[in-house]
């Protein structure tokens, strides 16, 4: 591991101190991309479109817990005694009535990323503001980094709220401490839920960069969810037909809702001890048993990874036409 | 004492075939309101974008304060304020919020930025209007909030893209002084404009601009001596009463070329645009207006003449020297009607 640095919080404040004295000095490059973070985020958690997603999600999450909540206590009371991961089936348990709260956080990510990044450049255009944001003394990567970042934040701050939330209720409700496994599978849900949330984000900024009217940069991105949520299943199906291994799994995990679910059924159901084909001879000896958390966590890295490349390949081709977009007033 | 603030050599700009601007030579002085005419497209704002480095030049070089806005454009930005054409705010954000985001892009501290925001609030006039959401603003409180926008960094050049488009004459006028206070307090103000009499109000030089290329440049009476150079003064004199021995006495002045009677609705200057006016009715019949063609200066005399007659010079007028026909002639050098002055003639 590398060796941090020794902080020295004195010589830092004092450098901090001494820049403002030189009137003109240039201000350091970072300062554009921290004003444009801070803007962002702002704006973001003021905006409507957030309010009513956060209320959304409230809603869901407070009815899907009180129906978990109710599944375990039924439970409970027939077999007299504490299942499992108790703690984590507050959040991926359901019943007939009602889907877990991660189902519901898997149906919101999409929209949540496409409401936070689809009229990031284009929104800015139509407002004539961005030629005068770009006259600034500022870099113009600042623009688009720091409406990411704030991006990425607002999601962090969003999820980590909604986990927090609902363990505190969960824990009121069923009285079961989470173990330290639960916590660390949660934090890593969280993590791989941020960018699955900060995929679809990119993605909606990217095309924000390719159209200039943000109702066809919002049209375009939910284009792809629906294109991925409901026909690819189809079309996979089709191609591949009905071998559930090989190139239907090779085609599926294209998309990236698959990678998502994967890696969360993996990281929340310490079951789950596989995510490919698994021969009958594999199964028959096989003793039934969970995984510690470290390897869940081994076993979906691939998919975290095509997740973050993905989220990265967006960013970068959105990155790449916008500083050379044309800046016309 | 004059320092070169823009400088630009065989500046082109290329967007596929279509060259926006060709060869462009400029060269503009500390202090100076320099207004940059010419009709839309013409490659004004495309100029604008290139002194600012918010898009590279094809070929030739630029430098504005000392730097190249390709290479250093946060240097050139730190030291200039750029309006653009039509600016806009955030709608959500109030007036003195939209100021706060500009302050803190530029790196200055919010304590320092409160009292300049407040200072240039009171200056354009929006103080009352200072925490009044921008969506709220109507154009002309948009325009001043620009203005505070851009003197917030309190820059050394400022650059407006067609600064009074859409303003009331109004709005305009005060918009105009304005510049030229900016202008007095030693700031160099670069603009853009087809509204001519604005130019012609508020700049100390003026370049014209055509299909790209800049096909004059100077003080506005030097373009005139430029444009209109060989061709004879025109004089439009409204006489009352006017006997006949004084016409003659007229023509036979020496200088003039000759002279011609106009009707009561014709102007000797052949503007199609104005409207025929009738003579005022307290005029009556006995005003006469004439048109005089002369080679030199000649109202002294004509004025004197008239009054030796004992009538009087009720009207008098040099045709054919303001801004608006010296682009029209360029224009008419310039090629075909396209180049015509669409709403230019306020």
């Amino acid at each position: 591991m590398a060796v941090l640095p020794k902080v020295q919080p004195k010589a830092w404040l004092e450098r901090l101190k001494a820049q403002p004295q030189d009137e003109r000095a240039p201000a350091p490059a970072s300062t554009g991309l921290a004003a444009v973070v801070r803007k962002e985020f702002a704006d973001n958690v003021n905006s409507w479109r957030m309010i009513i997603l956060m209320a959304i999600l409230v809603v869901t999450g407070v009815a899907s817990l009180y129906t978990a909540a109710q599944t375990i206590r039924s439970v409970v009371e027939t077999t007299s005694a504490t299942p499992d991961f108790v703690f984590l089936r507050l959040f991926s348990g359901g019943s007939e009535r009602l889907p877990s709260l991660t189902a519901f956080v898997s149906f919101l990510a999409p929209l949540l990323g496409i409401a936070l990044g689809f009229d990031a450049i284009c929104g800015e255009q139509n407002r004539r503001t961005l030629s005068r944001l770009l006259a600034q003394p500022i870099h113009r990567d600042a623009v688009i980094n720091g409406k990411f970042l704030a991006g990425v934040l607002t999601i962090v701050v969003t999820l980590a709220a909604l986990l927090l939330s609902v363990g505190a209720l969960g824990l009121l409700m069923i009285g079961v401490p989470p173990t330290g496994d639960e916590l660390l599978r949660l934090v890593a849900y969280g993590v791989l839920t941020s960018i699955y949330v900060a995929f679809w984000m990119a993605l909606a900024v990217m095309f924000s960069v390719m159209f200039r009217q943000s109702a066809t940069s919002a049209l375009a991105s939910i284009a792809v969810w629906l294109f991925f949520s409901v026909f690819w299943d189809m079309l996979v199906g089709l191609v591949a037909g009905e071998d559930p291994t090989g190139l239907y799994l090779w085609l599926s995990r294209l998309s990236p809702g698959y990678l998502y679910s994967e890696a969360m059924v993996t990281l929340l159901n310490p079951l789950v001890r596989t995510l490919g084909p698994v021969t009958l001879e594999q199964v028959l000896g096989a003793l039934e048993g969970v995984l510690p958390v470290g390897q869940s966590i081994l076993l979906c890295w691939p998919q975290a990874v095509g997740l973050v490349a993905l989220t990265a390949v967006c960013f970068a081709v959105s990155y790449i036409l916008f500083m050379r977009q044309e800046i016309r007033a | 004492m004059a320092e070169t603030v823009i400088e630009t050599h065989g500046l082109v700009k290329r967007y596929g075939d279509f060259t926006a601007v060709d060869g462009l030579d400029l060269e503009v002085q500390s202090g100076e309101v320099f207004g940059l005419l010419g009709p839309n497209g013409a490659g004004k704002t495309t100029t604008i974008l290139m002194l600012l480095g918010l898009t590279e030049p094809t070929e030739g070089s630029i430098r504005v304060l000392g730097h190249d806005p390709v290479r250093e454009p946060l240097a050139v930005k730190r030291l200039t304020g750029y309006l653009p054409d039509n600016v806009g705010f955030y709608d959500e954000l109030t007036g003195r919020q939209n100021l706060f985001y500009t302050a803190d892009l530029n790196g200055l501290s919010r304590k320092e930025a409160a009292a300049q925001i407040d200072r240039l609030l009171e200056r354009v006039g929006l103080t009352h209007a200072a925490d009044t959401k921008v969506g709220a603003y109507s154009r002309g409180m948009r325009q001043r909030l620009g203005v505070a926008d851009v003197l917030l960094k309190r820059p050394r050049l400022v650059i407006m893209d067609e600064p009074t488009l859409g303003l009331d004459p109004e709005g305009a006028r005060a918009f105009l002084r304005l510049i030229r206070e900016l202008a007095d307090e030693g700031m160099t103000v670069l603009l853009s404009s087809h509204l001519l009499h604005q130019v012609q109000a508020v700049c100390d030089r003026v370049a014209i601009f055509v299909k790209g290329q800049m096909i004059a440049c100077g003080r506005v009476e030097e373009l005139a001596d430029q444009a209109l150079a060989g061709e004879p003064l025109r004089l439009e004199v409204e006489l009352s009463p006017c006997p006949p021995a004084l016409l003659a006495e007229l023509e036979r002045l020496d200088g003039v070329e000759s002279l011609r009677r106009l009707d009561a609705t014709e102007h000797a200057a052949d503007d199609e645009l104005r409207r025929p006016v009738a003579t005022p009715q307290g005029a009556g019949e006995s005003s006469v207006r004439v048109e005089l063609v002369c080679r030199r200066e000649l109202r002294p005399e004509v004025s004197r003449l008239v009054a030796a007659h004992g009538a009087a010079v009720m009207h008098l007028t040099q045709v054919g020297r303001s801004l608006d026909d010296i682009y029209r002639r360029y224009f008419a050098e310039g090629g075909d009607g396209d180049g015509r002055p669409s709403k230019g003639a306020a």
